[in-house]
């Protein structure tokens, strides 16, 4: 045993060293990116095969591979990854896994870091049938991964460690173990046919189906036993006023606003979402007159509960998103005003009213006195940003009332003032299918661009281009688009912490490798009208937009030019160095 | 000891992480329980950032509370202001003498005003990037200044040896020597 200070990321990493993970693959993205990275600087050294895939998607499927042929398997991504990766997550529960397979997802409530929506990503339980385990803090980021390991070479099934931006990125001291010999990393794969067990065709998918119904069950029970699913004031069960079912982080929060209010409640802290365990639900509402499922987003556990209490008949009322919000994270003070109301406790009548009493009004009132609104301060791109350039030039180059599409990247900054420059912005790669669609709507004379009422541009990142771009290219080139397409080829992933990507000739391992020129790419998509530059040649760019906008066909401009940041800085050093 | 909470504010670039990694280090090493919540992406790039870090005999929250902290410190002047929401009556701010102005900013007179009425008594300002800049040709470290600051003032239950042990133990080598001459060196000014 030994105790360390370490990020949920790092403990997420040792903990699947410790159950002998040996293929490592995942898409960056925030606040799940320091797992890939980690395992890409330790790789080597451990003995472990890493990657960066093209996407979520390739990641899953590499990892399916990975699997069939023996070697157990770890993929990391971002909420909206398993979005992209969905398409084959369903038939991977229908399969199973032959070597154990732990997918880590990790939501953003809040959207610190993130644009596109506010997802939670636990609902996929409910489509694909796959366990979704929860864990709260980081030594439960570590313990929850070996037994998501665990679960899954029990029960042949993939896992999924779903963690929040306030599990991914906090720091805590996490108590671990060696690496026992035995679990050592295996490159020694084997893949052996079983057509039977790998196909999902009709008409064995639907038996498929049933099988894994059957497995759902046999999880439950062993959910049922699980310590990750645990009473807390079991005695006050039955003579309390109140009951709490909670999981992931907000058990932390639950924990500290009892601590504040004085309070000893009895406490479910569910460590598995999905399956629920029904028998353990029930034991803990029967006999209680409220419980208040805390729990961060969509009320999913809310709504199980209250079926669980409907079908055994229960009074039992149950409380959750009516006095706690579904939107943005939860934290101490949002649990502590939604028991007050529950119990209808008064904040003068409780013992320690003082401090709750400064607690609740306190910063409203400063903020009163202040009388002030202290302005947002937007991101902005760096100084000497790639982006700048272009940006500032396809301005004063497109007229007036030209739509510009948005994608994810550092380059969203452009949707803020003083650039102005996003009409729209949706998820990886579809600024061209949405630029697309526009132009289709706008111009009736289709082919012809002097006929479209607006110009459309679309603005995307190298590494978005790669992701999810080039399916949106093909069909504009294929359905006669005319189009322009900007790629601001800023040699990396900036936006989520500079990481490789296939146009660097370098791989997330740091080996050589062909690096793929988007030029080519474009040109064997079809395109015609091609111009790579340097954004800082901003005369040649403007003219190369005004020309390209009088263009019948799509068109397509590299702006090519290394990210500045990047470029300041050296190498990433040994440690975990975090972009900041 | 009663649950000691900070926290720091300040813009994306401003090392923010490093001083979260020492510091939750150093409460380690004195045999705290400790949490910190820190944030990494869009965010970063310029804009506000906040981090927290608890520590004390039993943590469960990561996070700070409204009017819960006992130490904030603001890398940037606005910033520091921006989190008076987490300062009750007690709380010591302690403000990197540094504005990072843009576009809508309140101009820092007004700043000033406001963090010298939230804070009355308990505002320590300090020439943390003017002086490592000066000192040591570097702006980035006046975090490190600043924490060396806390030390000394006493503002922060830390002792200053647990702090050097966490920096040596947190950073990679090549960056040692300069953070701890950082954070000596607001003992000698
Ligand atoms: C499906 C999905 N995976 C990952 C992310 C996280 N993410 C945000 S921006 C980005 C890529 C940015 O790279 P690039 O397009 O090259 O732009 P840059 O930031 O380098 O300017 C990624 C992977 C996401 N938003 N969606
Ligand atoms: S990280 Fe790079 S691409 Fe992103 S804003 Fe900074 S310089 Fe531009």
């Amino acid at each position: 045993m030994a105790k360390k200070v370490l990020l949920g990321n790092e403990a997420i990493v040792r903990g699947a060293l410790e159950a002998g993970v040996s293929f490592v693959t995942g898409y960056p993205g925030c606040p799940s990116a320091e797992i890939g990275e980690e395992f890409l600087r330790i790789a080597k050294k451990e003995g472990i095969y890493a990657e960066w895939a093209t996407n979520e998607k390739v990641a899953l499927e590499s990892a399916i591979g990975a699997s069939f042929s023996g070697l157990k398997s770890l993929i990391n991504m971002k909420s909206f990854g398993i979005n992209v990766c969905s398409d084959s997550l369903l038939p991977l529960a229908y399969t199973g896994v032959k070597a154990p397979m732990v997918i880590v997802v990790a939501d953003d409530p809040s959207c610190h870091s993130s644009a596109q929506s506010e997802q939670d990503s636990r609902g996929y339980a409910f489509l694909s049938h796959i366990p979704v385990l929860e864990p709260a803090d980081v030594q439960e980021c570590y313990e929850f991964t070996k037994l998501g390991f665990e679960i899954s070479e029990k029960f042949n099934i993939p896992v999924i460690l779903r963690t929040t931006t306030r599990v991914n990125h906090q720091r805590a001291i996490v108590e671990f173990n060696e690496i026992a010999s035995s679990q050592a990393p295996r490159n020694d794969g084997n893949f052996v046919k079983n057509p039977h067990q790998f196909c999902t065709m009709p008409p064995r998918v639907l038996e498929m189906k049933k099988e894994l119904l059957e497995k759902m069950e046999k999880i439950k029970q062993f959910a049922e036993k699980s310590k990750i699913n645990k009473i807390e004031n079991s005695l006050k069960i039955g003579n309390s006023k109140l009951g709490i079912i909670t999981s992931g982080v907000s058990y932390l929060y639950v924990k500290e606003a009892l601590g504040e209010l004085g309070l000893n409640l009895p406490i479910l802290k569910l460590g598995f979402f999905y399956p629920l365990p029904d028998k353990t639900v029930l034991k803990f509402i029967k006999g209680q007159k409220k419980v208040l499922v805390v729990e961060e987003l969509n009320g999913y556990i809310e709504n199980g509960i209250k079926i669980i209490a409907k079908d055994a008949n229960l009074k039992t009322e149950i409380l959750g998103k009516n006095v706690l919000p579904e939107i943005g994270e939860l934290n101490t003070e949002k649990i502590i005003l939604a028991l007050l109301k529950v119990l209808k406790l008064k904040i003068g009548k409780l013992e320690n009213s003082l401090k709750i009493e400064s607690l609740c009004c306190n910063s409203a009132e400063l903020s009163e006195n202040l009388k002030l609104e202290i302005p947002r301060r937007f991101p902005k791109l760096c100084e000497g940003c790639p982006h700048l350039y272009t940006l500032a030039a396809i301005k004063r180059a497109a007229p007036e009332n030209t739509v510009f599409g948005g994608d994810i990247g550092c380059y969203m900054i452009a949707g803020y003032p003083p650039h102005n420059m996003q009409d729209y912005v949706f998820s990886m790669g579809s600024s061209m299918g949405i630029s697309h669609g526009i132009v289709k709507a706008t111009s009736p004379a289709f082919a012809k661009a002097s006929a479209g009422k607006q110009k459309v541009i679309s603005l995307i990142g190298d590494a978005t281009f790669f992701h999810a771009g080039i399916q949106g290219l093909i069909n504009m080139v294929y359905n006669k688009s005319n189009s322009l397409v900007v790629i601001l080829d800023n040699r990396i992933t900036a936006m989520t912490g500079h990481q490789p990507n296939p146009g660097m000739g370098k791989n997330g391992m740091g080996e050589t490798v062909e690096e793929l020129k988007i030029e080519d790419i474009v040109r064997a998509c079809g395109v015609k009208h091609i111009k790579v530059l340097d954004p800082i040649n901003v005369k040649e760019l403007e003219e190369t937009v005004k020309d390209f906008l009088t263009k019948d066909e799509v068109s397509v401009i590299i702006s090519k030019r290394i990210c500045a940041l990047l470029e300041r800085r050296q190498p990433k050093s040994e440690s975990l160095q975090v972009v900041e | 000891m009663k649950n000691f909470n900070i926290i720091i504010a300040g813009v994306g670039g401003q090392g923010l992480i490093t001083l979260v990694k020492i510091i939750t280090e150093a409460a380690f090493i004195e045999g705290c329980d400790v949490k910190s919540s820190e944030l990494h992406g869009l965010s970063q790039r310029g804009g506000s950032v906040i981090v927290h870090i608890r520590f004390g005999k039993k943590i469960y929250s990561p996070l700070v509370k409204t009017g819960g902290a006992d130490l904030i410190i603001g890398l940037e002047e606005l910033e520091g202001l921006r989190a008076h929401v987490f300062a009750g009556p007690q709380t010591k701010f302690l403000v990197n003498k540094y504005f990072s102005p843009f576009i809508g900013t309140l101009p820092e007179e007004k700043i000033m005003e406001n963090l010298n009425k939230i804070a009355k008594n308990n505002l320590y300002l300090v020439e943390a990037s003017k002086i490592c800049k000066e000192k040591l040709q570097n702006e980035v470290v006046s975090s490190l200044y600043l924490l060396g600051f806390c030390v000394n003032e006493k503002l922060i239950p830390l002792s200053g040896g647990s702090i050097f042990e966490a920096i040596k133990k947190t950073m990679p080598e090549k960056f040692v020597d300069l953070n701890i001459k950082a954070f000596e060196l607001s003992k000698n000014i």
